[in-house]
């Protein structure tokens, strides 16, 4: 099951520069699973524990999974994926 | 920082940024003091040159915090995508404190290449006068002022770069 993920710039050193790189999983958290797998490290960028980080937005079809599920969002073959870090400071 | 002949520290990078564009992130700022103000400056990639500015609302609506929302700034990316552009400058006020990056501003920096501009408006708030304006990179955590040099026009921007 292909997904098309967008990979922000500053993760892009995961990923030997990719803007976007393909992965699969039935769900966001199967999907961060085998992005780990093929780009070791990401995950800990995306995840704080168990749960995304505060400050990371993933969006599945133009929907922030915040509202969808979070981790637990499902996905589907063809469902376009994109990680964007909140722009936000004090 | 080098040290010139006259003692004074040396700024390593410079932003060149528009007239126009400089006082419209002024203008927001003011505009929105005593809660912080924040936005982009896009560029086409590459050019290192801001060109088209966007308020962003603060989603925090708050005089100590700011951040943009994230259907807003999803919506914000794939214009840019679309246009072949890049967020050139990152803009927020502080209205209490100086225009240098909070450690929260240090450790949410996540666009290596942006120009980090900081505004302070605790001098005159919502009123005319100065302000500080001030640019940064930030990368792994660490912070370099720059110098910021103001153009006539973008065009005059990009022609120097």
């Amino acid at each position: 099951m292909a997904i098309e993920v967008r990979i922000p710039t500053i993760l892009r050193t995961y990923t030997g520069g990719a803007k976007s790189v393909e992965a699969s999983g039935g769900t966001l958290a199967a999907l961060i699973d085998d992005l780990e797998a093929r780009h070791p490290g990401i995950r800990e960028r995306l995840l704080d524990g168990d749960d995304l980080r505060r400050f990371v937005n993933v969006y599945i079809n133009d929907e922030d999974v915040r509202f969808i599920g979070s981790l637990e969002a499902e996905l589907a073959d063809g469902d376009q994926v994109v990680v964007l870090p909140a722009v936000a400071g004090g | 920082m080098r040290a010139d002949r006259a003692g004074l520290p040396r700024l390593r990078g410079v932003l060149r940024i528009d007239r126009a564009t400089y006082d419209a992130i002024v203008a927001h700022a003011k505009r929105d003091h005593p809660d912080e103000a924040c936005g982009i400056v896009a560029g086409p990639e590459g050019s290192d040159t801001p060109t088209r500015m966007v308020e962003m609302i603060n989603a925090a609506g708050s005089p100590t915090f700011y951040e943009f929302d994230s259907t807003e700034l999803l919506d914000l990316y794939k214009q840019m995508w679309a246009n072949d552009e890049e967020p050139v400058v990152i803009y927020h006020s502080h209205t209490a404190t100086e225009a240098y990056p909070s450690r929260t501003d240090i450790q949410l920096a996540s666009e290596p290449g942006a120009h980090y501009v900081l505004v302070s408006t605790r001098e005159h708030g919502n009123n005319d006068g100065p302000v500080e304006f001030r640019s940064y990179r930030i990368v792994d955590d660490v912070v370099t002022e720059e110098e910021v040099a103001i153009t006539e026009s973008a065009e005059t921007a990009r022609s120097t770069t």
